[in-house]
């Protein structure tokens, strides 16, 4: 049981950090392990937003080196960036191994997030004009206290409140992941894929990768694979409901949109509201009224639905 | 394989029975005119006339089911529940006579476990609404999420809306109503029962059912295993007109158009014995 919500504005942007995290806090009961957000604010022309970390939290409490390794890993990063050209324009230490930086670069970005993440104990968390991807352990709260969301503004996002079953309690394995290596898509899901090994050697025969064990890391890969072969958002949304098997609800984020599919049997939770200006959705309708706390009408999406909705 | 006698039900004599369950399988019916028959020993006296109210803004769902019970333990028979913020368990486990309305919407397990009351929700209900409810009515003015009815015993179960899916799993006696669509895998396991959807209803309708009726207005995306259509009788028809009217959810172009589905039997096997009860009998 994990807990997945996700909220945009159609009529510009809105305080979508502070929203995410009330709504991922009622959501808190679904998942305490982990939590994390996919926020979408105003992108800058020719501007990245790159977040990654160095180390997981758990690994603090491994010794007194790990300080200085991580300070080590980060200069790493910083010297593989610059000798592949990379402009940090502005740098932030959201924690002491997670960093924010904002990047000017023209060139592959595959291969910038695989040199990067070549680098021990880096892993990229997401890359995009807009996106920004934040995911550490403790209820939402505490991540968005930690990370500065209360004053975020965007237009849509994507979050999730993580149960672990299937994988480790840490960062890698937290919702919601990166589209490596395509820019400013993130995924979160609810549920257990039970092809994840099929499709995910699959997956790796045509050169992804995967950071994690976790099965909703293949949704992330699975999308992005589809929408770089020229797929809509839809036709991949679709696609998924045939391809992968197991129960799952799963949303998906880009750049100015945000996707909804459930599997064939209906078993995973999602309500639903929407507006001309906002459409909100998650797990429990608690979340959203945690955001729109007047009465309002709400239903759930029936098995197969695909939706999709642009800011 | 012996058919369950049962003389002197007026329900069975209104022809409000129509399951043809039998074999080891033990029904009782409640007697109109027997005393004592629908209250627990425990239960409270209430006065319909004595109105409470509750307002569940700063109250967690413990809370609002105490303050309920209080009201009702004080005599109170009409309970209004506000701002109940679509939290979650909210009005459960309710053994008694009581009008409950409620303002505003429900989460998850709302209304479960119910016997007896007559509860109205101006909003929707979340998952499992009035799971395992015995007894009652209960009207919901807008949607419900899945399970909706899971494993009913009895009573009227309303939603105006659409519903989820797995509507009426495992449902074991009562009446679900619904007025708009309900989705994939409705009725699964129904073993008693009715349920009667005015619009569409999803994949494998009735899947599994041993027994009980559903009755679907609209389109039928498919049945289940062991679902197969019956004959839509004139004592249907008068069952279903008598019992949609009663929630004003009569379609314009009546009830003649309605589907009927049934258990196919296929899967009976109520009569055979399990392997250590044949070590019994030798």
């Amino acid at each position: 049981m994990c807990g997945i919500a996700g909220l945009i504005h159609r009529d510009g942007a809105g305080a979508i950090g502070n929203e995410m995290t009330s709504m991922l806090q009622a959501l808190k009961h679904r998942g305490p392990d982990s939590t994390g957000f996919a926020i979408y604010g105003t992108p800058e022309p020719d501007e990245y937003i790159l977040r990654f970390k160095v180390a997981e939290q758990e690994d603090l409490a491994s010794g007194f080196k790990i300080h200085d390794e991580i300070k080590e890993r980060r200069a790493t990063v910083d010297e593989r960036l610059k000798s592949l050209g990379v402009k940090v324009t502005e740098q932030e230490d959201a924690t002491e191994y997670a960093f924010r930086y904002e990047i000017k670069f023209d060139g592959d970005m595959k291969k910038l997030a695989d040199y990067v993440e070549d680098v021990e104990g880096a892993e990229i968390l997401s890359i995009g004009t807009a996106l920004e991807l934040i995911k550490d352990l403790g209820d939402a709260s505490v991540v968005s206290g930690d990370y500065d969301l209360d004053e975020f503004k965007g237009t849509h996002g994507i979050g999730h409140t993580r149960m672990a079953t299937e994988s480790d309690v840490d960062i890698r394995s937290a919702h919601p992941y990166w589209a490596y290596p395509y820019n400013d898509i993130a995924v979160v899901h609810n549920g257990q894929i039970t092809n994840y090994w099929i499709m995910r050697r699959e997956m790796e025969r045509k050169g992804h990768r995967f950071m994690s064990s976790c099965d909703s890391e293949l949704l992330a890969v699975y999308t992005a694979h589809n929408l770089a072969e020229g797929a809509s958002l839809e036709d991949s949304l679709k696609s998924s409901i045939k391809d992968i098997d197991g129960v799952f609800t799963y949303l998906v984020a880009t750049g100015d949109a945000l996707g909804l599919a459930k599997d064939t049997m209906a078993a995973k939770p999602m309500v639903l509201y929407e507006s001309d200006n906002l459409v909100a959705l998650a797990s429990e309708e608690v979340a959203i009224r945690s955001v729109i706390p007047h009465e309002i009408d709400t239903w759930d999406p029936y098995d197969e639905e695909v939706r999709v909705w642009r800011t | 394989m012996a058919n369950i006698e049962i003389e002197g039900s007026v329900s069975h004599e209104m022809g409000m029975h129509t399951e043809q369950l039998a074999g080891r399988t033990q029904q009782m019916f409640f007697d109109l005119d027997e005393e004592g028959g629908f209250g627990y020993p425990d239960g409270f006296d209430v006065d319909y006339n004595k109105r409470g109210e509750v307002d569940a803004s700063n109250m967690g769902p413990k809370e609002v089911n105490q303050r309920i019970r209080e009201l009702m333990a004080d005599g109170h028979g009409t309970i209004v529940l506000k701002n109940p913020g679509a939290k979650h368990s909210l009005a459960v486990g309710i053994l008694n006579r009581l009008n409950l309305i409620i303002e505003g919407s429900l989460g998850y397990f709302g209304c479960g476990l119910c016997d007896g009351p007559n509860i109205r929700i101006s909003g929707r209900v979340g998952w499992s609404c009035a799971e395992n409810m015995m007894a009652g009515t209960l009207v919901i003015e807008k949607n419900a999420g899945s399970t909706f009815g899971a494993a009913i015993r009895g009573g009227d179960l309303v939603c105006k809306g659409s519903v989820g899916s797995r509507t009426g799993i495992d449902m074991k006696g009562g009446t679900i109503i619904v007025g708009g669509d309900t989705g994939a895998f409705s009725g699964f396991m129904m073993q008693r029962g009715r349920m009667i959807v005015c619009g569409n209803a999803g994949k494998n309708l009735g899947d599994s059912m041993y027994d009980g009726t559903i009755y679907i207005g609209g389109e039928i995306q498919d049945l289940g295993v062991d679902a197969v259509p019956g004959e839509l009788t004139d004592l249907d028809k008068a069952w279903l007109t008598r019992k949609l009217s009663m929630y004003e959810l009569v379609p314009e172009k009546g009830v003649d158009h309605f589907t009927k589905i049934v258990a196919g039997r296929q899967l009976w096997n109520y009569d055979n014995l399990e392997p250590t009860e044949k070590k019994l009998i030798l």
